[in-house]
């Protein structure tokens, strides 16, 4: 992610330009334009559909930290554990990310506050707080969201279950958010820190949804560049090659008077399976992104064997914060993460590049390569979820008809829990998941190898290694 | 302009109802008593002790913050209801008579559960001046912790049926209800051999006839009764089979010493009773039985009845105890 002052060849775009070097416009294949649908386009215009939703959304969260922290203290009975944990999850790992990549950060409202202290109103612009200081360059990227996402990794069993602590963890949250809007400009905490917009940024990238120019010349000869300045997140959107920073929160839609500036439809997977040369690696993907990738991955194999698997024993050591046995759970947790998953992937990148012709440096290779993880690491989430989340919707009516389990009956007195059976169809889901994932992913390895079997092999190897391992885990 | 108040009005509106719902509920739910149980370990009863006069009518709201708990209060007839994690089980009580009542968890929740108790204290005029009676240990003087072990045992487990068949030649004195609650089986037994018209029996048949002594100082109705609640209160350390074998049985031998709830306890925990061994059973009156049951193990880890059991059902358990070591009716 770069402010508009930090994207090297900005100022030669526009000398391309002045030379006529660029591509003239032209209709980019496989693409739907949503934003030129003429039903979809005032509701997408005009602010108001978005605020009334980010409204509810602001309130459910609200809602969410009290009756997470004045509710029945019992998990299953507590609106703040099953909204939060089964609901919302389900509907991020199986509706939001994989068919709409950041569409959840569009109605987040976590950011919310911040937003309109930085702004001085919530739909128009007053005198604005805060010292909009710029990010620290060392902090850039993805790491702190992958440490983020560890760190709830450590803590999972506690926060997945106690209501009190998931409340507490959301005011953090709340109050990390407000608190970094106020020091550094645009969304600090979103880019920089959220985990869930960490993963949803890699995946995003797979996703059939992308924010882009419609034709780069009409932007460069565009002085203003109000998109820029419209958008919350500092990013200005002729500079997006993939939709892993763009939160779309529609603002440069609305900004640009040229309207050039398009919200697609896509085929699945559009911004993996390209490799990037050096002088173009610098744009987004890093290392830094391969380690969310890797990280993703091992969280989803940690989570299933703690959620999912069948040991007790792992269960409680998970639970028991600050034992002898959590710290032993929080060692191979951190192991799994940080060295094992990296190591063997850097192995079979450094295996890839030994039989290939042009060498890269391998942290490139590395950064390239990772792009091949994304597929298999949404589908093994999704699969998690499919397990983990959806044999508990049925408590979802339950928390409604008594959100703070106080022996309320909103929905009716004899309200009595169901529960879904998926038992029998889900293991077959699951295998057809994680092989949609697993090919999908060797398909990306096929490509980024130029079609070269020898090339391919130790990425498809290290995939089909965590893929079974994961089949494992769920179905055991 | 005008939009900017009416979203500023819209968000105030509904983190108003956000905020509102919970806190309007927190205060309503105060004006009901929510008793929340939890396993002795991590609290058990939260309130613990209440207390209303006397003729007035207690709304509880029971519920449970972990596992499956039940609810009763000793020495009344209100059925045990269950206490179930999130859900919210009403129950209302009326005392009328004053006093302090212990109510109890009734499900086997944890090692601990017995210690799941509290008290309700019911205020009020006393109507009746009648003085508490000790319990008859303690009238006798028994001191009901040293060891005690006989030291003839029968050969096969004593039926009362045959006793029956030989009653006739049974002197009446043995057979008032004052006698078998002060002696232990044994002494029967001694006392028998000693006489001169039994001499024609055996050893086996003297057995006999004590345990048909033992179930005549009952009824079918009172072991079955006496069954339940040893089943309901005595089988998650003594067993199902009284052989001190229960699912808590060797918690209890072996004290988890890294725990440190039985540390602050002070607790330390002996093997429960087993009720099948008639080295121990046939060397204890009733008398002593009792007051085991009513005052507890003092430093074994066995749970005080006193306050739960009624004088009725505790000598309807202790007619129960002797079925592990004679054969007697008991009503299915």
């Amino acid at each position: 992610m770069k402010s508009l002052q930090e994207i090297p060849w900005l100022d030669q775009a526009a000398a391309n330009e002045n030379q006529g070097l660029l591509h003239p416009r032209r209709i980019v294949p496989w693409r739907l334009n949503l934003y030129r649908i003429p039903w979809l386009r005032p509701l997408i215009e005009s602010r108001w559909p978005q605020f009334l939703v980010r409204s509810l959304t602001l309130a459910g969260f609200v809602f969410t930290i009290a009756t997470g922290l004045s509710g029945s203290i019992v998990g299953s009975h507590n609106f703040a554990i099953i909204f939060v944990w089964i609901a919302w999850w389900s509907a991020l790992k199986l509706v939001f990310i994989p068919l709409g990549g950041r569409s959840w950060c569009s109605i987040c409202p976590i950011p919310l506050p911040g937003d309109w202290l930085q702004q001085g109103g919530i739909l128009s612009k007053g005198r604005g707080l805060g010292l909009n200081l710029h990010w620290p360059k060392r902090l850039k990227g993805s790491w702190l969201q992958s440490s983020a996402f560890l760190l709830i990794g450590l803590f999972s069993a506690l926060t997945l279950t106690a209501p009190r602590v998931t409340g507490w963890v959301f005011v953090a949250l709340f109050g990390l958010a407000i608190g970094l809007s106020l020091v550094f400009e645009k969304r600090a905490f979103c880019s920089y820190i959220c985990p869930i917009g960490g993963f949803s940024g890699i995946y995003a990238q797979t996703a059939p949804v992308e924010l882009r120019v419609i034709d780069k010349e009409i932007c460069a000869k565009h002085g203003d560049k109000s998109c820029y300045h419209a958008c919350p997140w500092g990013l200005y959107p002729v500079a997006l090659r993939d939709s892993a920073a763009c939160g779309l929160c529609m603002e440069c839609l609305r900004a640009c008077p040229k309207d050039n500036l398009a919200l697609n439809l896509r085929p699945f997977g559009t911004d993996i399976g390209k490799a990037r040369t050096a002088n173009r690696l610098d744009s987004v993907r890093s290392l830094d992104a391969s380690f969310l990738a890797l990280v993703m991955l091992g969280s989803a194999l940690a989570f299933t064997a703690v959620f999912v698997g069948p040991w007790g024993w792992l269960k409680s050591a998970a639970f028991a914060i600050g034992s002898l046995r959590w710290v032993g759970y929080a060692a191979a947790f951190l192991g799994l993460n940080l060295i094992l998953l990296p190591g063997l992937f850097s192995l079979a990148v450094w295996s890839d590049r030994q039989s290939s012709k042009v060498r890269l440096p391998l942290k490139q290779e590395i950064a390239n390569q990772s792009q091949a993880l994304l597929p298999l690491g949404l589908f093994a989430w999704i699969a998690f979820t499919v397990s983990f989340a959806l044999p508990k919707l049925g408590y979802v009516p339950g928390v409604l008809n008594d959100p703070l389990g106080w022996g309320w009956k909103l929905l009716g007195a004899g309200y009595t829990f169901w529960s879904p059976d998926v038992s029998g169809f889900s293991s077959v889901l699951q295998i057809i998941l994680l092989l949609i994932g697993l090919f999908w992913s060797a398909n990306v390895a096929w490509r980024l190898a130029d079609s070269d079997y020898r090339r391919a092999g130790p990425i498809m190897a290290f995939c089909l290694a965590f893929s079974l391992g994961m089949l494992w885990l769920l179905i055991g | 302009m005008r939009r900017e108040v009416l979203a500023r009005l819209l968000i105030i509106l509904l983190l108003s109802a956000a905020i509102g719902i919970p806190a309007v509920a927190w205060g309503k739910r105060s004006q009901e008593i929510v008793v929340h149980a939890r396993m002795a370990e991590t609290g058990g009863w939260a309130p613990e002790n209440l207390t209303v006069p006397v003729g007035e009518p207690l709304h509880l709201r029971l519920t449970s913050d972990d596992v499956m708990h039940g609810f009763a209060v000793g020495q009344s007839d209100q059925p045990p209801v269950d206490v179930i994690p999130g859900e919210m089980t009403d129950v209302t009580l009326v005392f009328d008579q004053p006093g302090k009542y212990t109510f109890y968890c009734t499900r086997w929740c944890s090692v601990n559960h017995w210690r799941m108790r509290g008290t309700i204290e019911v205020t009020g005029p006393t109507t009746t001046t009648e003085t508490v009676k000790p319990p008859l240990y303690v009238t006798l003087g028994l001191d009901i912790d040293t060891q005690h072990q006989a030291d003839v045992i029968p050969a096969q487990k004593p039926s009362a049926l045959r006793g029956a068949l030989l009653q006739q030649s049974l002197p009446s004195v043995y057979l008032n209800r004052e006698y078998y609650l002060t002696h232990t089986p044994l002494e029967l037994w001694k006392a028998l051999r000693g006489e001169q018209t039994l001499q024609k029996f055996s050893d086996q048949d003297i057995w006999d006839l004590a345990a048909w002594v033992w179930q005549l100082n009952t009824t079918p109705q009172a072991l079955s009764e006496g069954q339940q609640l040893f089943e309901a209160n005595c089988a998650a350390c003594h067993g199902e089979k009284g052989s001190g074998n229960g699912v808590f049985a060797d918690q209890l031998a072996q004290p988890d010493t890294e725990n440190q709830t039985d540390m602050q306890m002070g607790e330390k925990t002996t093997r429960p009773v087993d009720f099948t061994d008639p080295v121990a059973m046939l060397s204890a009156s009733p008398a002593h039985l009792q007051g085991k049951i009513i005052r507890g193990g003092m430093g074994t880890g066995m749970p005080y009845w006193g306050p739960i059991f009624t004088e009725e059902q505790t000598w309807a358990l202790v007619a129960y105890l002797w079925t592990f070591q004679f054969e007697m009716e008991v009503k299915p």
